[in-house]
């Protein structure tokens, strides 16, 4: 008996240390494991009180399905209870929220909850909204992008909270001017509001907000159908300081040419894919906008010398985003003109970037901190050498197929760009001399090197021994990298998150054992690497636990072994691509327990029947997309696709006939033909 | 017994009567070139002449057997020259219009000018003196905008017209004789007309010396006045803007505008629609054209007012503080599954229509607005934006009524835009009233 007694009261003593802990210093802990799920769940298995501390302390909650064929929501409502106090609750990885589920939310968050987000779900309707709404009457920002089915009496819902600072209706297409309306009016108080693809809403409807709501900051009116008649009212918001006309095609010269009054405090305007806007347009605003900050103008009108000096007036000026447009020399060296000190530019896939014009435009600009060069093909080492040279302060750099650069001048990005963070050479001449150079920039995390084919595992150790705050690596199709530079580069870059490999058809198993060092990893894409197996991916599923995004296309060798640890361990799985892997119906279903599956492509799978198929299709709760071949749309029961598609489930169908060899029209083959 | 009955004409009549004359003494006829009335008669002439030639050609050859289409084509062909002749007869006769356009003056022999001047500036109806200015649209016109559509409603604004201050001549009618219906009056038995025309019909009947031809032709007169002088009309009602004595006086053109302004402006809106009973008028077009829209205003406001068109409304929303767009019933109900229900409601307005002979204003427009909302039931039916996946619970009725009872907050914050308001709107209670006004039954 006393023996007993003693190992509980050691056992007291033990527990003692954490004890001591005031509870202000184990919610800073917290916050400091915030970023890791996997942290905090540790945390809260410390000790009771550790659980309790942590379920009080959890203001977010992004709750995902364990179970893909959850119902009732038992797995949301437990949650709920451990954690009261929440103030944003993200629903996005729900798809089936329904009004019921939203009437228990509301029921236990009350009024401490602030922020919701709906962006996928399509089973709620304005009743459950109106629940919301009305019991969670402290909310101040709502999402219910892509809610198709909402309609007017939905927005007349959202319309009562009368607290509402932020929401966001992308996609909704069945609202009309009618419920925009009724927001307007019941909202006044919004900041954010987002209205891309709201195809149902007019002038009349934004022009009303233009009317009511005067505290917004930022409106996103991205593809709407709308004139010039909204433009006067969305002039009188006074605090409008990001103004998104993305697509707006009704939108022309005329009337931008006729607003006489300026928006003063806009500071961020995109007006891409404006087709009816040209550089006439575009000017008259330089005279009233007098504040921007940011203008994108991706897909509008030829820079000449002209607009570009026109241009100049914006002068505070920072960022421009000039994509797809068509430049001239001059129009370049017009920029390159400009009293101000850019910080950004784009100049992807614009047509006519010489050497002459780019060097013109970063000799001033030497304060750049992003250079975006994408398919600017004509450039040479002479743009890169001035860019080096003068902008010594850039931190992302992208030139993927800038073919002409020879491999001499990436010695001179590794030697003068020391804080790149992100650099994409994807298709460049790039090699590991190079490569020995970009490693100096030691901050470097986003590096892309696909269709890099001289750069072999010589330059990749580089890069896994100097890139240590390395995220994301892309290898794609480059070729001659082994397995040899990945566990480099995985012990190197312990934060690794993205990983490519496809195509590198020397990796094998023992690369995917070294990459699941890297803990954080949530994508790994290693299409057409016939030598791994369902023992690597069996390494992958166990410690990396926090995989989203998985495409083993052509991997011939995986099989239905490699699903069984997925199945069992990866449950942040969302998007798999099974297409000519040796998985049959058998390890299909083993996935269907995954709560979070989402997307699904199994095409040309030999030992898939529909059967099976159409098991793990019931199975698989969660599932909203789902790309098949056009055959098994006859073999299914048509109640199955029916059954699916109720649910919310998209089928795409592909007709490709298999195909042995890569893609016929893959830059490898015209690679060798130049060769 | 002629005298007698002569008295009875409003006096202010028979003032009008006389200052037109005066005016008239003072207008020459417009004059016409009888040259070119010669080369149009010529024209016509040689027309006529042409058009016979194909009819003889055509009565020839109608002894030999021609079909039926043939015939018909011949038919088509002087029927269009016929008309052609016609249209030019017309105009050329319109260019002798400015002669006729004083019909029941008699011929009065021409008066001198002089004393016809002195005639007016010894009358007190007219002012030579204006300082206004006579160019802005008028803002009655905005009110006659909320009561939806008015095809006449063009009568009382002079549109762009910027008539010099005394380029024209005011004249002002007395309210009887606005109100009046009819302008003219048989001397002998004191019936009224509408037309002169129907008058000189009428006398027919009083004798056989009304029957010669010279009493039956149309009067004319204005032979020799020499000045055309623009006639404007003043509204009789003290401090409207029609008012000759306003600052900024907008005088009206015709004796209709002046009908029609004094009606709607000043006068009761005693004709009301049947349709929505809600809806009144003063004057009668009005009110049929409101009747050929009634029931077709889809666009709702919470307020209850409804509107045919949707920018309308929208209009209305951005003027008016906590006024939200209502939702259409149809659509806030979900879909066909509730029509039971909805009859429901068509049935609580049938018990108001028995209610409203006690005068109350407040249910009368609520039981309108609804009723409204039911025909749009009808007009939407076939297919707009209705969510077939929403099924009818209670609760949809609940969040409706939820929506009405969110009103009661002072709906006319800014009383300024109120005062504004056209008088019909403050029948236009917000729907709270209709929800009391539910429970009472």
């Amino acid at each position: 008996m006393k023996k007993q007694k003693c190992i509980r009261e050691d056992a007291e003593t033990k527990i003692k240390p954490f004890d001591f802990l005031s509870e202000e210093i184990v919610c800073s802990i917290l916050d400091y494991l915030k970023s890791n799920p996997f942290d905090l769940k540790s945390f809260s298995l410390v000790s009771k009180s550790f659980y309790s501390i942590e379920s009080c302390h959890r203001k977010t909650l992004k709750p995902f399905p364990r179970t893909s064929n959850d119902h009732r929501h038992d797995q949301l409502k437990k949650l709920l209870k451990r954690y009261p106090f929440l103030t944003r609750l993200d629903l996005s990885l729900c798809p089936r929220i329904t009004d019921g589920c939203l009437s228990y939310i509301t029921n236990s968050c009350g009024k401490t909850l602030k922020s919701i987000d709906l962006s996928r779900s399509k089973f709620f309707t304005h009743v459950g909204l109106s629940y919301l709404v009305s019991n969670c009457f402290n909310l101040v920002d709502i999402d219910l992008s892509n809610a198709i089915h909402l309609n007017d009496t939905a927005a007349a819902a959202v319309a009562t909270c009368r607290s509402l600072e932020r929401l966001c209706l992308t996609r909704c297409k069945s609202l009309t001017d009618i419920g925009i309306g009724c927001i307007a009016v019941g909202c006044s108080n919004l900041r954010v509001l987002s209205l891309k693809w709201c195809l149902g809403v007019s002038d009349l409807g934004v022009a009303l907000i233009g009317v009511k709501c005067k505290q917004i900051r930022s409106l996103d009116l991205s593809h709407l159908l709308i004139t010039e008649k909204c433009l006067p009212s969305l002039l009188k918001l006074q605090y409008l300081e990001d103004l998104t006309l993305e697509g707006c095609c009704g939108i022309n010269d005329e009337s931008l040419v006729s607003l006489k009054q300026g928006w003063t405090s806009l500071k961020t305007l995109n007006m891409s894919y404006c087709e009816n806007v040209t550089h006439v347009g575009v000017s008259s605003l330089t005279s009233t906008a007098t504040c921007l900050q940011t203008l994108n103008l991706s897909y509008g009108p030829i820079i000449t010398l002209p607009f570009s000096e026109s241009l100049q007036k914006f002068s505070q000026l920072q960022s421009i985003r000039l994509d797809g447009c068509q430049v001239t020399c001059s129009g370049l060296k017009g920029i390159g003109n400009w009293c101000v000190s850019l910080k950004e530019i784009s100049l992807s896939k614009c047509l006519g970037v010489t050497d002459d014009g780019l060097s013109s435009i970063v000799m001033k600009h030497t304060d750049l901190r992003k250079l975006d060069i994408t398919c600017c093909r004509k450039i040479t080492q002479v743009s890169i050498a001035h860019v080096t040279k003068s902008c010594g302060s850039l931190v992302s750099l992208k030139m993927e197929s800038c073919t002409l650069v020879p491999s001499e001048a990436f010695f001179l990005i590794g030697q003068n760009c020391h804080f790149l963070e992100e650099l994409d050479l994807t298709d460049n001449d790039v090699d590991d001399e190079g490569l020995k150079f970009i490693s100096k920039c030691s901050h470097l995390s986003v590096l892309k090197l696909g269709i890099c084919l001289n750069i072999s595992d010589d330059g990749l150790i580089y890069i896994g021994n100097g890139c240590q705050k390395l995220r994301e690596l892309d290898l794609y199709r480059s070729i001659e990298i082994t397995d040899t530079g990945i566990s480099v580069v995985a012990h190197g870059c312990p934060s690794l998150e993205m990983m490519n490999v496809s195509y590198c058809e020397n990796i094998t198993d023992s690369s995917l054992i070294s990459l699941s060092n890297c803990s954080n990893l949530n994508t790994l894409e290693c299409r057409g690497c016939p030598r791994i197996t369902s023992l690597g991916l069996r390494a992958i599923a166990i410690r990396c636990k926090q995989i989203i995004k998985l495409d083993i296309k052509k991997c011939f060798n995986v099989n239905d072994s490699g699903m069984i640890p997925l199945a069992q361990f990866s449950h942040n799985l969302r998007q798999i691509n099974l297409s000519y892997s040796s998985v049959t119906d058998v390890g299909l279903l083993y996935l269907a327990s995954l709560g979070c599956l989402q997307s699904m492509t199994v095409l040309h799978m030999e030992g898939l029947t529909p059967v099976g198929l159409a098991a793990t299709l019931l199975g698989c709760g969660g599932l909203m997309k789902v790309k098949l071949q056009s055959s098994f749309r006859t073999l299914l029961p048509r109640l199955v696709i029916d059954h699916l598609e109720s649910r919310g489930c998209v089928f795409h169908w592909r007709d490709k006939f298999f195909q042995a060899e890569l893609d016929p029209k893959c830059w490898k083959l015209q690679a060798e033909d130049v060769e | 017994m002629i005298r007698k009955k002569l008295e009875t004409v409003p006096s202010s009549l028979t003032q009008i009567k006389l200052i037109q004359e005066d005016l008239d003494a003072k207008i020459k006829p417009q004059l016409w070139d009888p040259k070119t009335m010669l080369s149009n008669l010529s024209i016509m002439e040689e027309k006529v002449h042409q058009l016979q030639e194909l009819v003889q050609l055509i009565v020839s050859k109608s002894s030999i057997n021609q079909s039926n289409e043939f015939l018909i084509q011949q038919q088509q062909l002087v029927t269009a020259d016929l008309t052609s002749i016609i249209i030019q007869l017309i105009s050329t006769a319109g260019s002798l219009l400015p002669n006729v356009k004083h019909p029941h003056f008699s011929p009065n022999p021409n008066p001198n000018p002089n004393t016809s001047d002195d005639n007016n500036s010894s009358d007190g109806n007219t002012h030579t003196t204006h300082k206004n200015k006579v160019s802005k649209i008028e803002d009655h016109s905005n009110e006659t905008d909320h009561m939806d559509v008015h095809e006449e409603h063009d009568d009382d604004v002079d549109e762009g017209e910027n008539l010099p201050p005394g380029s024209y001549e005011i004249l002002q009618l007395e309210k009887d004789e606005i109100l009046a219906p009819h302008t003219h009056f048989c001397v002998i038995c004191g019936k009224g007309f509408k037309r002169d025309a129907n008058l000189r019909m009428h006398m027919r009947g009083h004798g056989d010396e009304y029957k010669t031809a010279a009493a039956l032709a149309k009067p004319h007169k204005d032979q020799g006045s020499e000045v055309k002088l623009i006639k404007r009309y003043s509204c009789p009602y003290i401090g409207c803007k029609r008012n000759k004595d306003h600052k900024k006086f907008q005088p009206l053109k015709t004796i209709l505008c002046v009908k029609n302004h004094y009606k709607r402006t000043h006068c009761d809106k005693s004709y009301t629609c049947s349709r929505c009973n809600t809806k009144k008028f003063s004057v009668i077009a009005d009110l049929k054209t409101h009747e050929k829209h009634c029931g077709r205003d889809r666009w709702i406001c919470s307020c209850g007012t409804t509107f045919s068109r949707k920018d309308k409304l929208f209009g209305h929303i951005a003027l008016f503080q906590g006024h939200t767009p209502a939702i259409p019933i149809e659509e806030s109900k979900g879909g066909g599954t509730i029509g039971g229900h909805d009859h429901d409601v068509h049935d609580h307005n049938h018990n108001h229509d028995q209610d409203q002979d006690h005068g109350d204003n407040y249910n009368n427009n609520i039981q309108g607005s609804k009723e409204v909302g039911f025909f749009d039931f009808n007009f939407n039916s076939n297919g707009s934006g209705v969510d077939p996946n929403i099924c009818f619970s209670p609760l949809n009725m609940e969040s409706n009524t939820n929506k009405f009872q969110e009103f009661p907050r002072s709906l006319f914050e800014d009383s300024d835009n109120f005062s504004f308001l056209l008088s019909e709107s403050c029948n236009y209670l917000w729907k709270n009233g209709g929800e009391s006004s539910y429970k009472d039954l």
